[in-house]
């Protein structure tokens, strides 16, 4: 399901106005396509407005009373995604909320970094779900990364715990334990180690329900691990390793770019009913700092978000990368005075492509970028599916701009890395194809 | 929930924090009342009857608790281990000034496991260990140079710049580095050893790994393998008490780590004193060369945190880390030796440590003059043949170097 987009924020009030009086179903989907023109298909993603909507205005009303900082609109293309709230009690706001904002969807947010966002999803899980269960290396402590800081006091030793360093024995460990029903939040300290555990989630947790024709399942499965180059990382505490997962079928790969779509996107993670590994950009844990909405919330797994509207490029990235594309987006709008239109995949495994196939379709040319080495990235899926449905569309040869077919280096790292004027070059090139 | 139910019962066994027993005082006191016997022949050889038995043995009978040595061991022992504390404070204050990028792991409190290993050993002999090797590479032969230029990504560097601190590499001497992924070279050192016995070499590998890379699952796979093969292979598990945060006693069901090699018996050695680490690592030698594999565990301390973002004290004490330097430290218990039996005066020491100061605040110097390697290096030794081409960061100094 593609995400809602509102571009005009001052839309917002006339669009919840219009919705809220409107029941039929083919009237909200027009009103729909005028918000995204994403045409809304499953009776889910109708309910999900409809939830959407009474949030919206009720938390309108209860603004109003409140006096609370004006909502930031940071840059006039910035896009606001709406994703499917909870049912969450709205409540009267406190003395403690004044630091609060609120976000476009009027929900209370506080500026939050990505670490911190990881462990607010954590915790919201382990309250929501009593068989719930967070551990891995160190966690108990807070784990390498803060990630966990916190939670066992909170939740309990019996439910946030430390394992020995043994990263098949964690993995298969959380296989058994999602098996028995209970969900299971996996840590691997870094996405590096991961290797060690991927017999026990290629062979194990990703056929759990295939080979049992349904009687088990590891739905309750979550890997988390930090990946991708921090400048200085060296061999094995760089890489980004989403294109070995992506090759397996039964899993799901999520990657995550900002601390509300993390917080967002790991709660869905956690409950949903299929393994996931969820890699988190270490490079963003404490530099990226967002306004982030205190409530649990989800965003959906499976849907890629444009985040950027352009006519002339579609580029496509996830995780930190996209900070890099920004950029290399400046640059080349100032530059070369065109518009890009940016799309972050968020999942991985699977693909939304029709998100990317409509946007080529209007802009005929396609970047794609990760940090990932070129060959056997997930890039040149990407590119494969976009052309089968596209073909006819393409104005030039579909781009990628990745690390380099070799192993992650140490002091090599800023060559190596597919840097904003890298792709800034193709995307000259493929304007000027 | 049975499960949650089971678990709670696990989980609540909250083991003890502290390091098992050096840490405790009194013990420590009454280990020190029973002193080492030291007798110099005519020969000049030293006989030392340890006054405390350094040994414990598994599924074996551990040598008896005595070592010999000389005067020019012992004064070498010192500048050796004197030169890699060196080395790590230098590699400490590089770091800090921003010199090395990346992971740095220190072997502060362990030299003496390197320095009594490499008193047995030959050159023939094969080691590989995990990412804190510095000490192991120099006692390899290795330079300070190499070492310091390696940490600052230097093209002088032991592994040409590429590797950094965790990958400290010596072809010629048989050094096989310098892990990352830990408990990965624990099956490789049993592949060594293979090597050595099929092409039928009088020589041992060491494997090294930590106390808590001894709970990784390919440990035991390497022991069986090593067992059933009778390989010439010396397991030396560094029990420095923590992986990380993590005391051995968190995350080891089973703590006497000599004890866990099944079929592969185990020796226990008092790793804080070269001397039996050498009288050791004698018996662990022969044992592999005649008998097949053998597990040694050495009792060690890190004084250092875990790594250079560790400040190393929020999972143990400052005075458990003070006490143990005080009352166990491997240079102060060689420097002891030489000192109460006249072997050595103070001045004659404080001489060797400013030499070694000087050799290594040098090396430090000519690594910083030291080239970056060259471009072109990010693609070489990937294959035997590569074809490159290396963007530079920005489009001026861009060439492409190769195609
Ligand atoms: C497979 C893998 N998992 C986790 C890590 C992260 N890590 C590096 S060292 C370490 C602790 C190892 O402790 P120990 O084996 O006792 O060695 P020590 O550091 O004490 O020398 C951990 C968890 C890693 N490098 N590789
Ligand atoms: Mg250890």
């Amino acid at each position: 399901m593609p995400s809602v987009i509102i571009d005009n924020i001052e839309a917002v009030p006339g669009l919840i106005q219009r919705l809220y009086t409107i029941s039929e179903r083919h009237l909200l989907d027009g009103i729909l396509s005028s918000i995204d023109n994403s045409v809304m298909r499953t009776k889910r993603q109708l309910i999900t407005i409809y939830k959407l909507v009474a949030l919206i205005s009720e938390n309108l009303l209860c603004r109003q009373t409140v006096k609370r900082p004006p909502i930031k609109i940071q840059g006039q293309r910035r896009a606001f995604s709406i994703t499917s709230p909870l049912n969450q009690e709205l409540r009267p706001p406190t003395e403690k909320d004044e630091e609060l904002s609120v976000d476009a969807l009027g929900r209370p947010t506080k500026k939050t970094n990505l670490y911190t966002a990881i462990n607010q999803a954590m915790d919201i899980a382990l309250a929501t779900d009593p068989k719930a269960l967070l551990f891995g290396e160190d966690v108990a402590f807070g784990g390498v990364f803060r990630c966990s800081t916190g939670l066992r006091e909170k939740h309990g030793a019996d439910r946030v715990f430390n394992t020995p360093l043994c990263e098949q024995g964690i993995a298969g460990f959380a296989i058994g334990v999602a098996a028995q029903g209970h969900t299971a939040i996996a840590e691997i300290q870094f996405a590096d180690y991961i290797f060690p555990a991927f017999d026990q989630i290629v062979n194990e947790a990703a056929k759990y329900r295939y080979r049992s024709g349904n009687q088990f399942d590891v739905g309750g499965l979550t890997f988390r691990a930090p990946y991708g180059a921090v400048g200085h990382g060296g061999l094995y505490h760089s890489q980004s390793p989403e294109a070995y997962f992506c090759h397996t079928p039964g899993l799901k790969v999520v990657v995550p770019r900002s601390p509300v779509q993390a917080k967002g996107l790991l709660l869905a993670s956690i409950r949903d009913p299929n393994p996931v590994i969820f890699l988190e950009p270490k490079w963003l844990y404490r530099s990226s700092i967002e306004e982030v909405p205190i409530e649990d919330y989800e965003i959906p797994l499976g849907e890629a978000e444009v985040i950027r509207n352009g006519e002339h490029v579609t580029i496509v990235g996830w995780g930190a990368q996209l900070l890099v594309l920004e950029q290399a987006i400046q640059m080349a709008e100032e530059k070369l005075g065109i518009t890009c239109e940016l799309i972050d995949m968020k999942t991985l495994l699977p693909l939304d492509i029709d998100t990317v196939v409509k946007s080529v379709k209007k802009t005929g040319k396609l970047l794609i970028s990760h940090e990932a080495p070129k060959t056997g990235g997930l890039a040149g899926e990407i590119a494969c599916a976009v052309q089968e449905r596209a073909f006819l569309h393409l104005e030039a040869p579909i781009k990628r701009v990745t690390g380099y077919d070799t192993p992650f280096p140490l002091v090599f790292e800023r060559f190596y890395f597919p840097d904003a004027l890298k792709n800034y070059e193709a995307i000259k090139e493929l304007i000027e194809y | 929930m049975m499960g949650l139910r089971s678990l709670r019962t696990i989980q609540t066994i909250q083991p003890r924090r502290s390091f098992a027993t050096a840490a405790e005082p009194q013990k420590v006191a009454e280990k020190a009342k029973k002193k080492d016997k030291f007798t110099i022949g005519k020969d000049g050889t030293i006989t030392v009857e340890f006054g405390v038995n350094p040994f414990r043995g598994h599924k074996l009978e551990p040598p008896p608790a005595v070592a010999t040595t000389t005067k020019e061991e012992l004064l070498n022992f010192f500048k050796q281990m004197t030169l890699w504390r060196r080395v790590e404070v230098a590699a400490d204050n590089l770091y800090k000034a921003k010199q090395i990028r990346g992971f740095l792991h220190l072997y502060n409190g362990q030299e003496a496991i390197v320095a009594g290993y490499e008193s047995v050993l030959n050159k023939d002999d094969h080691v590989i260990t995990a990412y804190r090797c510095h000490a192991n590479f120099m006692g390899r032969g290795g330079t300070p140079f190499e070492v310091i230029s390696e940490l600052t990504g230097k093209a002088t560097g032991c592994a040409s710049g590429k590797g950094g601190s965790m990958h400290m590499y010596k072809r010629d001497t048989n050094f096989h580095g310098g892990n990352g992924i830990v408990g990965a070279q624990v099956p490789i050192g049993a592949g060594a050893a293979f090597g050595l016995k099929y092409n039928g070499k009088p020589n041992v590998c060491i494997a090294m790994y930590g106390d808590g890379a001894a709970n990784q699952g390919q440990n035991f796979e390497a022991f069986n393998m090593a067992a059933l093969w009778k390989l010439p292979v010396i397991f030396v598990c560094e029990n420095n008490k923590y992986g990380m945060g993590t005391s051995a006693e968190r995350a080891a069901a089973n703590t006497e780590y000599f004890t866990r090699g099944d079929a592969v018996p185990g020796l226990k050695i008092d790793a804080m004193n070269v001397l039996s680490v050498k009288s050791g690592f004698a018996f662990a030698k022969e044992w592999a060369l005649t008998k097949g594999p053998i597990l040694v565990e050495a009792e060690t301390y890190r004084y250092m945190g875990h790594s250079m973002s560790d400040p190393g004290l929020a999972y143990r004490t400052r005075d458990e880390v003070a006490a143990i330097r005080a009352e166990r430290d491997p240079i102060d218990k060689v420097k002891l030796y030489l000192l109460e039996n006249q072997l050595a005066t103070e001045e004659e020491l404080k001489e060797h440590e400013k030499e070694i100061k000087r050799t290594v605040d040098e090396a430090v110097k000519k690594a910083a003059d030291a080239p970056l390697p060259e471009a072109k290096e990010l693609y070489t030794d990937i294959y035997t043949d590569m074809p490159y081409y290396v963007r530079h960061t920005n489009i001026e100094d861009s060439l492409v170097v190769e195609k």
